[in-house]
């Protein structure tokens, strides 16, 4: 039976691919890769690299402590490298918080009110929910990568310009 | 300038030429049923798949390899025809209207469109449904999956020989959060008939570690997206993972051939989570050639609104196929309401 190497990108390692234009623009194939992004972003910084109208997905590097958030709907990450732990507590005014119609992840100023639910520690392709009506922060230890299914909201990032692949 | 598909039309002379020509036709080629399905006629023999469908001063047809067709078919059905268009290849397929299905010939193909040649019928779903699973269960060998990869399945040729109901009744896993969560969709594991894939030997199988305070347990939820894919007993089937309102994660594994050339009715975006994928861009109305996208892992990339795409994956390799279910996308975007590609910079 031949081996085979399934090949995973990290910060350390990774290639970007590409796009070759036959009859079109290079800019709607709205190009980036995550690793790319995280290794020049800010801890923490939530940088959408997929957008199809509210909706994102966000490419996060994860470094020490981030600041709590919540929102008023699921939110879910996957550790694309690396490994993140994930605090939540239990909001005691949820809606105090992220008020239902306000899409997005929103930060909590300062400790957030409620039960602590407990931790999980995700590794590469490890995925979590991040529940609706609990607050939750990230611990990483080493520089890691995350992305993020979520709505855009007052912490999402856009800098297409930056990130995504132009004509040359 | 383009012609209009030529549309059927139920008179009784049609209907009685059609049992006519019927009632003409062999029963069954290399042991294979032939089928109708309005009036397009289909039949399958040793190699190939064959269908002919009418045009004003007569009939056209077109030849489809069989294990290509069936590889197609299977996808329409387990999908339920999908987000937008399944072209089988440059000339047969069919287009979701969401209750409704078009089947198509030449339609989105310029030279059989602009020269009038095209035909294009219309069919409840369910109906249609009902008669490609029965092509479908007629037309499957014993020993041919047309979920897996080539290397992992027998072959689809030759004469009939008997059937592969199991492999043929596999459909899309619904999930409503996320896999795991009590209630919803379960994982994946050897004891749920999923061991590891050959070609994922070498993916960890560690889980994340939660720790619940008392009186949370259950409450906490995560599992090994990575682990799940690596235990895909299908290629390009995508699969809910996650859900936050009409976001839907719909990660797939992927290995060979894209089995169809998905014409795109919204938006739709592609993170390569591991290996590699080429894609073959087009455009959706006439099928001429518009880009080649080269993903590797971490490459994030928008399939516009208004084109086709086909994938090549030389080793079976990890997609997330992110997919946006907001219920009247298709019509913003024919009405012009959104432009075809997603974020101007």
């Amino acid at each position: 039976m031949p081996e085979f190497h399934t090949a995973f990108g990290s910060l350390e390692k990774f290639e970007k691919g590409h796009v070759e234009i036959i009859d079109d623009d290079v800019k709607h194939y709205v190009f980036s890769n995550v690793f790319e992004i995280a290794s020049k972003a800010p801890p923490y910084e939530k940088t959408a690299v997929a957008k199809n109208l509210e909706y994102v997905i966000e490419a996060i590097r994860a470094e020490g402590t981030s600041g709590w958030m919540a929102a008023s709907h699921d939110e879910f990450v996957v550790v694309m490298d690396g490994e993140v732990a994930v605090e939540l507590v239990k909001l005691d005014l949820p809606e105090a918080v992220a008020p239902p119609g306000k899409d997005g992840t929103v930060a909590v100023k300062g400790e957030p009110g409620g039960k602590r639910m407990g931790r999980i520690t995700l590794r590469r392709g490890h995925q979590a929910l991040l529940p609706a009506g609990a607050a939750y922060r990230y611990v990483a230890a080493r520089p890691s990568v995350m992305i993020q299914q979520t709505i855009a909201g007052e912490l999402t990032r856009e800098r297409w310009g930056e990130i995504c692949l132009k004509p040359q | 300038m383009a012609q209009q598909p030529h549309m059927k039309t139920k008179t009784k002379s049609a209907q009685e030429l059609r049992s006519e020509v019927a009632s003409l036709l062999p029963q069954r080629v290399a042991g294979y049923k032939v089928f109708t399905l309005g009036e397009l006629l289909l039949q399958r023999d040793e190699y190939f798949v064959h269908i002919t469908w009418p045009v004003k001063d007569g009939h056209h047809s077109h030849t489809i390899s069989a294990d290509g067709f069936l590889r197609a078919l299977m996808r329409d059905v387990a999908w339920g025809f999908f987000y937008g268009i399944v072209n089988f290849d440059h000339v047969f397929g069919t287009r979701n209207l969401y209750g409704k299905v078009e089947f198509f010939c030449g339609r989105y193909n310029d030279a059989y469109h602009e020269n009038g040649l095209s035909y294009v019928e219309v069919f409840e779903s369910p109906v249609a449904m009902k008669r490609i699973k029965e092509i479908l269960a007629d037309w499957v060998n014993e020993g041919f999956d047309p979920f897996a990869a080539p290397v992992e399945t027998g072959s689809a040729f030759g004469e009939k020989n008997g059937s592969n109901e199991k492999a043929i009744d596999r459909y899309r896993v619904p999930t409503r959060r996320m896999p795991g969560i009590p209630g919803d969709s379960p994982l994946r594991s050897d004891a749920t008939g999923h061991p590891v894939n050959r070609a994922f030997a070498d993916v960890g199988q560690d889980d994340p570690r939660i720790e619940a305070e008392p009186g949370f347990e259950g409450e906490l939820h995560a599992f090994s997206l990575f682990k799940y894919l690596s235990r895909s007993d299908v290629t390009w089937n995508p699969s809910v993972t996650s859900v936050c309102k009409a976001s839907l994660f719909c990660p797939t594994t992927e290995e060979y051939i894209l089995p169809i050339i998905h014409g795109n009715d919204r938006v739709e975006w592609f993170v390569q989570l591991s290996d590699e994928i080429n894609w073959e861009i087009r455009d959706r109305e006439t099928g001429r050639p518009r880009a080649r996208v080269v993903m590797k892992p971490g490459d994030v990339a928008a399939m516009p609104a208004d084109i086709r795409h086909q994938g090549f994956a030389r080793k079976r390799s990890m997609l997330l196929v992110w997919e946006n279910a907001t219920p009247d996308l298709p019509k913003r975007y024919e009405r012009g309401e959104l432009k075809p590609w997603p974020v101007d910079f």
